[in-house]
């Protein structure tokens, strides 16, 4: 009745117990400490952690799907506004951010290579790098902002319709050769900035939730956590960071980048 | 070792500095291209070629930096799967909009 | 040994019979070995408790609304009083009650097991999803204690963000957390039928319960965000002015129905699916027969979850999208009836020639059966934007949601907890009086929601505290209804609470049923499986089952 082939679910345990005089080596091998009980090997738990990291992201996208299908029907509906919403971001900043980001990214890829070739002092290296990028990243953010903020551009209250009814009294929009929006076609502007803002938003707190987490793994790395053949969490974190990347490859192109060329 | 090695591949090669740095110099290409092309008139295409060159630096990332084209069948259909789900949010929200007074604001 | 005709039940002699031990209840003591467990059966557990809470207090809110209906003034309660009711209602069912229903409960205890694993894949997430829906579930309780929200649920623009001053933001966000405890069940459960299946369980000898997870879960996964950036639209909109969704500002209130109804449409096939996925289960081992066209069962679940994602805006007929959108719209939704159909014929197919007993869970599933193709057909009428013109807004759309949601789903759910009960606990139910519970249930049912169709159609509106008087006697039958319908649902509380003590011992497998969860003692051990099972037939392979029963008897002789 009991199926030949039936494995039992203890047997790496009990080679493990049975193999520890010949060689903790090999029981290592069989039964890692970072194995879950419920997996049968560390390549299952591996590939299934994976997949898992890869759903999640899924939801990102239609998270952000969402902000991207109101940001390409404003803009096509508003698209004076837009563009006048745009020159007031700053290029330069925005190019900048670009490349620290994808900077970022190689470091992030080459961590994940020096873990998996357990070069211990690279990959805090390269997450280390990482982190500073990102840290570099929100500190523009935060420049960038606080010019807005300055500037009466943050959708509320405190709006301001100044620099788009009136494009000479501003600096970004003469600049640009913005000519005067009418009044309504000015209004619209706040939608840009609220989708400017949300949008970012949500992005720069999908980098601070990034950069948490890298802080914990070069504390983790030190210890040599991540340099013993089990890359899971360095590779599934590099998954994370890079889909954060390319969010911000696409919100940079659609909101800094409408038509400069006046 | 080599089977240690083994398990830290799982089923696919290791994907070296050389194939990461050649990624990064065609982001930063990339990156620079699409500033310069936002400067040039081109009328309905500017939009079309930012979003172009958006999915294509998007693409890389996808492929090499996240591994996707050394992954399984799995990881390259879910994706898709993200994408195609995606698409449909967009087109059959903006299918509405596009016939429907488009325009006269 | 059986051998009663009219039941295929089969337990053991009762004399000797014990729980057997050790077992997943009873590995483990005390209050943190089940806050902190990472068993998935334990979290079904958990799931099922809470939600059994949830669904009484939306219940007595159901009543609150059915007597107030009974007169066709506003006198029982502020008008703006009803409208908090109708909304919480609302809220409570279909989140924290419906959605979560069988896959959190149902799915989460039997997945695994149904696979040949030990586990989910991702057993501390579960438990993460279990703490997401307390934390949204009792957030939008205090929301509800503390000045309720009275926009109905689906939270419409502009009158959630510029209207009206109730608790729109603490609901929402108590909403967004509970759908975070969705989605991350869904991505458990396709993770684990992936990744974790024993050897030998190709995906087409799975039980088509797990296919109906699958499919859920897909929705749960790629849906449940929009759903969420919908609801932070609304909140960034009422609490800062953004002006998304704000005409005055040049947004389009309408914005928010295309992202809200994107999610809540699939959300019904969140809910329905799983509950289909109980009745294969169910309408097979009743019949003691295979599920005709496996094939076309499973192919038609994945089918409902792609095409559930393309119909959503047939929410939206009269809302002002463009005809062209209303003409494609109710396209599409013609044919996304056609898989749910399909999977009704099989049924009915399987029933052909099929050796029928009319226990408890079969019962249900017979109500499913009747109730839900009523509910589906109505679903057909709404989808032509015609008719659906002067439907919509009606009290046929609420009975049409009705009939499919608890004529449907509720039924199914109770036809599960009743198939898996002596699984889960090791104890069976007391056969008579919860075969009573299910014939009050579907007659109370019919009372309470037959007649909204006739109101619907004769034109009372939906979400009205007050009514023209020529609609009293049919609310009044409605309300008549409710009654019956509430004793219904309070019976099976009462006597499976009753058999946890007194029920008799099931043993392992007192339907007979196939799948590998029956072939493992009642309730489980915590892993699961002491040896690894290896899948070896074909899904509801009833000669399978039998030629083991006559290993075992030759064995034991």
């Amino acid at each position: 009745m009991p199926d030949n082939s039936a494995i039992v679910y203890d047997a790496q345990e009990s080679a493990s117990a049975a193999n520890n005089a010949n060689g903790a080596n090999s029981a290592h091998l069989e039964h890692p400490s970072y194995l879950r009980h419920h997996f049968n090997s560390a390549e299952q738990q591996a590939d299934t952690s994976n997949f898992a990291m890869w759903l999640f992201l899924l939801t990102e996208v239609m998270f952000f799907g969402g902000l991207f299908t109101a940001y390409l029907i404003y803009r096509n509906w508003y698209y004076p506004a837009f563009v006048a919403g745009s020159h007031q971001l700053n290029v330069i900043w925005g190019t900048l951010n670009t490349v620290v980001l994808i900077a970022s990214s190689f470091t992030m890829a080459m961590g994940v290579w020096c873990a998996e070739t357990r070069r211990r002092r690279g990959l805090i290296l390269c997450l280390s790098l990482t982190f500073i990028l990102g840290l570099c990243f929100l500190g523009i953010k935060t420049i960038e902002y606080h010019e807005k903020w300055e500037k009466h551009h943050v959708p509320g209250v405190h709006y301001s319709l100044q620099s788009f009814v009136d494009p000479d009294s501003d600096a970004a929009a003469r600049a640009a050769g913005d000519k005067p929006l009418p009044l309504d076609m000015a209004r619209h502007t706040e939608i840009y900035f609220s989708l400017y803002f949300a949008m970012t938003g949500m992005h720069a707190l999908h980098m601070i939730i990034g950069i948490g987490i890298l802080g914990f793994m070069i504390y983790r790395a030190r210890a040599g956590a991540y340099t013993s053949g089990h890359v899971t969490f360095v590779e599934n974190f590099g998954l994370y960071w890079h889909f954060v990347d390319i969010v911000w490859i696409y919100l940079f192109a659609l909101l800094y980048l409408i038509s400069r060329h006046q | 070792m080599s089977e240690q090695t083994k398990h830290a591949e799982h089923e696919h090669h290791i994907v070296g500095p050389g194939v990461y740095v050649a990624i990064l110099l065609a982001l930063l290409l990339g990156t620079g291209l699409t500033v310069w092309a936002s400067f040039l008139e081109l009328g309905p295409w500017n939009p079309i070629i930012a979003l172009a060159i958006a999915t294509a630096k998007a693409t890389l990332v996808v492929l090499f930096f996240m591994h996707v084209k050394y992954s399984t069948k799995l990881t390259k259909l879910t994706v898709v799967a993200g994408i195609f789900t995606f698409l449909i949010l967009v087109s059959m929200t903006l299918a509405d909009y596009i016939s429907r007074a488009w325009g006269s604001w | 040994m059986n051998n009663n005709n009219n039941t295929i039940v089969d337990l053991p002699d009762q004399a000797t019979a014990r729980i057997p031990q050790p077992n997943f209840m009873s590995k483990e003591n005390g209050l943190l070995s089940w806050l902190l467990t990472g068993d998935h059966k334990r979290i079904a557990i958990l799931y099922l408790i809470s939600i059994t809470f949830f669904f009484f207090i939306g219940g007595a809110l159901a009543g609150l609304i059915r007597l107030e209906l009974l007169t066709p003034q506003a006198d029982l309660m502020a008008t703006d009083t009803y409208n908090k009711v109708f909304t919480m209602h609302g809220i409570i069912m279909i989140f924290l009650f419906l959605v979560p229903s069988v896959p959190a409960t149902l799915g989460n205890f039997l997945i695994p097991m149904m696979i040949g694993a030990k586990d989910l894949a991702l057993p501390k997430v579960n438990l993460l999803s279990w703490y997401l829906y307390m934390a949204g579930g009792i957030l939008a309780l205090y929301a509800m204690m503390t000045g309720g929200v009275d926009t109905g649920w689906t939270f419409t623009t502009p009158l959630s963000t510029h209207y009206v001053n109730t608790n729109v933001i603490t609901t929402g966000f108590a909403i967004f957390v509970a759908g975070f405890s969705s989605i991350f069940t869904g991505l458990n459960f396709i993770v684990t039928i992936h990744k974790m299946r024993a050897p030998g369980m190709t995906w087409f000898r799975l039980p088509l319960f797990v296919w109906a997870h699958y499919a859920a879960s897909i929705l749960m996964v790629l849906g449940t965000p929009v759903l969420a950036i919908a609801i932070v639209l609304v909140m960034l909109e009422r609490a800062f002015g953004i002006g998304v969704f704000d005409p005055a500002k040049g947004g389009d209130p309408l914005l928010f129905q295309h992202l809200f109804w994107f999610y809540s449409h699939p959300a019904v096939y969140i809910m329905i699916l799983p509950g289909m996925g109980v009745i294969n289960e169910v309408i097979s081992t009743f019949s003691r027969k295979r599920v005709f066209g496996y094939t076309a069962v499973a192919f038609s679940s994945v089918a409902i979850a792609v095409f559930g994602f393309f119909v959503w805006a047939h929410h939206m007929f009269i809302m002002g999208i463009s005809n062209y959108a209303v003409l494609v719209f109710s396209l599409l939704t013609m044919l996304v009836a056609v898989p749910s159909a399909i999977k009704i014929f099989n049924w009915t197919f399987t029933l052909y020639k099929g050796s029928i007993t009319f226990e408890t869970p079969m019962l249900y599933a017979f109500g499913f059966m009747g109730l839900f193709t009523i509910g589906g057909m109505t679903g057909v009428f709404l989808g032509a934007s015609g008719t659906d013109i002067h439907l919509t807004e009606t009290y046929f759309i609420v009975a049409h949601f009705h009939f499919v949601m608890v004529g449907g789903m509720l039924m199914a759910f109770l036809a599960g907890i009743h198939f898996w009960w002596p699984k889960i606990t090791g104890r069976m139910y007391p056969e008579k009086i919860s075969q009573l519970a299910a014939v009050v249930t579907f007659i109370g049912f019919n009372l309470t929601f037959f007649p909204q169709f006739i109101l619907g159609v004769l034109g009372m509106p939906r979400r009205y505290a007050s009514y023209p008087p020529e609609f009293q006697v049919l609310n009044v039958f409605s309300t008549a209804g409710a009654t019956i319908l509430g004793v219904g649902y309070l019976l099976p509380v009462l006597y499976l609470i009753w058999s946890l003590k007194y029920g008799a011992i099931a043993g392992n497998n007192p339907w007979q049923a196939t799948g590998l969860e029956w072939q493992t003692q009642s309730p489980p051990l915590t892993e699961n499986f002491a040896v690894m099972p290896v899948m070896d037939h074909e899904a509801y392979d009833y000669e399978w089952l039998e030629s083991q029963k006559a290993k075992e008897v030759a064995s034991a002789g």
